[in-house]
């Protein structure tokens, strides 16, 4: 059984077609990328499948199941990453997890737990607002994973983080893939996707470009990088 | 519902709440600090006494027996001056309220009539004690006697009506700040979203949220309260636990305040100046200030749409005014319509995403 099934995903917001007839599949266990530049849909995508918004039309299975009407029983089987800054204002670090982890009934000892495997025990007690960017995203990263679900959700993780602190997160999220996760990523970047990703679906104006392995990609057009894959099938040098 | 979801939602908007230094001064010090203000500038009420300007010396002043004298320096306040014209020019400048001298057996008083009720009762009292003092020569013993008694009990200072109102005040700022920032900065941060993807109810968070807010406005009640009673003679009249429950539903009233400025606005600094927005004017117009009696009809009518002005009123009537706990059911009967409207308002114009 697929983790993930969607077929003919359309949204609109006015005349702005946000998301145009994706289809995709992930398999259990896989890392899949969705990439493409900001406003290209991947969040929509995203919080579609999540069951955030209604589609205007399309189905959507998520482990199996419908996601609309909310659907409680789905909760706690996924892990949800929506930002960096989803936090109860003015929380320590360890207050915040413990709070996702109660909301998720899951013990205490397993919330600290978590807030080891991401290193931020000696940030513990550190407000949410006094964190750096990168603690912050895996505070929000171990908040998003606190309850074990067996698949993940990623919405730019390492976005604004500085390449040092993206790649700490990198061997993060390779962990949490290994521990039999299927994970979901949104990114715009190609060098992430490329790193992470088994497979990407190449996303640019709502519609899904491409859809296979980043070495796939890479051969078939004949370019050096993910990078030129990506100028290649938009055609657009500079982007604004 | 989760039990433990609830608590640890409510203790993660409590510590909110408690960190947020801004909003502890609103909520609580600010109005405090008008308990203070108000508790002290009203705290003592009395007429001050009137400014007497004894030209020379004044023979019956100086024939009082003591009790007399005694009476005579509580209600004026007597200051020999020797020279008639400048005891003239002081009370024709206001520096004085009266000079009085002797011509003869005549006592002459000089007064003036800027302020004719001050007048009227520096004459009366002078009379009096003119009065007073022919009977004393006549040597017959007074057969009518005068006693007076204050209908009101020593404690109705303006503390009494002071306190529930700024309390009103306090509450509506706090119930609608804390409710439309959270709202605001959930949706700000995604944190609503986050929730929503969590398997807790709606109920659950609501639950959480409505819980933390009356636990502060149950809290700012306990602080004014104890702090009207320790410091300016605070005495809580009649039914005065019949507050707590309007004081509740009150609460729940502002909070939806709260709501529909966080469904209407787009940013939590907005949301925040958009509830002030309603609860400032309204604090005016709802007596939280000052006292409505003294007001304009038209404004005690406007007055009457005013969530606030019911709080107020029904707090004031078993806090201060001595009426049993019945007095509070009109008030949370309004205010209950007042927080329904406004709750189904705000939950039609909420939008989950900020933009």
């Amino acid at each position: 059984m697929a983790a993930i099934e969607v077929r003919g995903l359309v949204k609109t917001y006015g005349a702005l077609r946000a998301v145009d007839d994706v289809s995709f599949s992930v398999a259990e266990g896989e890392f899949f990328g969705i990439i493409g530049p900001n406003g290209a849909g991947k969040t929509t995508v995203l919080e579609l499948v999540e069951g955030l918004r209604a589609p205007d039309s399309g189905e959507i299975r998520v482990l199996g199941q419908k996601v609309r009407p909310r659907n409680a029983a789905l909760m706690p089987r996924i892990g949800v990453q929506l930002q960096a800054s989803s936090f109860f204002e003015r929380l320590t670090a360890r207050e915040q997890i413990r709070t996702f982890a109660a909301l998720y009934d899951v013990s205490t000892a397993r919330a600290d737990a978590w807030l080891e495997r991401v290193g931020l025990v000696e940030k513990a007690g550190t407000r949410v607002e006094d964190l750096s960017g990168g603690q912050a995203q895996r505070l929000s990263i171990a908040c998003a994973l606190v309850h074990d679900p067996e698949l993940v959700f990623l919405d730019e993780p390492t976005a604004s983080l500085d390449p040092q602190a993206r790649h700490n997160l990198w061997d993060l999220l390779r962990g949490i893939q290994h521990a039999g996760r299927t994970v979901v990523l949104t990114t715009h970047y190609m060098e992430e996707a490329e790193a992470l990703c088994e497979r990407i679906a190449l996303m640019d104006q709502g519609r899904i470009l491409e859809l296979d392995s980043p070495r796939a990609l890479i051969e078939r057009l004949g370019v050096e990088s993910l990078d030129d894959v990506f100028l290649e099938l938009t055609g657009r040098a500079y982007r604004t | 519902m989760s039990t433990r979801a609830f608590t640890s939602l409510s203790r993660a908007i409590l510590l909110g709440f408690l960190r947020d230094r801004s909003a502890v001064f609103f909520a609580v010090i600010f109005p405090l600090m008008f308990l203070v203000l108000l508790g002290s500038i009203f705290s003592d009420q009395r007429q001050p006494r009137v400014e007497l300007l004894e030209i020379g010396s004044v023979a019956l002043f100086d024939a009082l027996p003591a009790q007399a004298r005694s009476e005579f320096e509580t209600a004026f306040d007597v200051r020999r001056v020797d020279d008639r014209e400048e005891a003239l020019a002081a009370v024709r400048s206001g520096d004085a309220d009266v000079a009085v001298e002797m011509q003869g057996e005549r006592l002459v008083a000089h007064y003036t009539q800027t302020d004719p009720v001050r007048a009227a009762i520096t004459q009366g009292t002078l009379r009096a004690f003119v009065d007073g003092a022919n009977l004393a020569l006549s040597g017959t013993p007074p057969r009518f006697s005068l006693e007076t008694r204050s209908v009101e009990d020593d404690s109705l200072q303006a503390i009494q009506f002071v306190t529930p109102g700024l309390l009103g005040w306090a509450v509506a700022m706090s119930a609608s700040f804390g409710a439309a920032a959270t709202l605001q900065g959930w949706r700000q941060s995604k944190l609503l979203r986050r929730i929503q993807l969590a398997p807790v109810s709606t109920r659950t968070v609501v639950a959480a949220r409505v819980g933390v807010t009356v636990a502060v406005a149950l809290g700012q009640m306990a602080l004014f309260l104890a702090l009207g009673v320790a410091a300016f003679g605070l005495e809580l009249t009649g039914a005065w636990p019949a507050a707590i429950p309007l004081l509740v539903v009150g609460t729940l009233c502002f909070m939806a305040v709260g709501l529909l400025a966080g469904a209407v606005t787009r940013t939590a600094e907005g949301a925040v100046n958009m509830a002030n927005f309603f609860v400032l004017p309204m604090a005016f117009l709802s007596g939280s200030f000052f006292p409505l009696d003294v007001a304009p009809r038209w404004l005690q009518t406007i007055s009457q749409v005013m969530p606030l002005r019911h709080l107020n009123d029904g707090m004031l009537d078993v806090m201060a005014r001595g009426e049993g706990a019945g007095a509070v059911l009109v008030p949370i009967g309004i205010l209950t319509v007042f927080a329904t409207v406004i709750t189904l308002l705000a939950a039609r114009l909420f939008r989950w995403e900020a933009t």
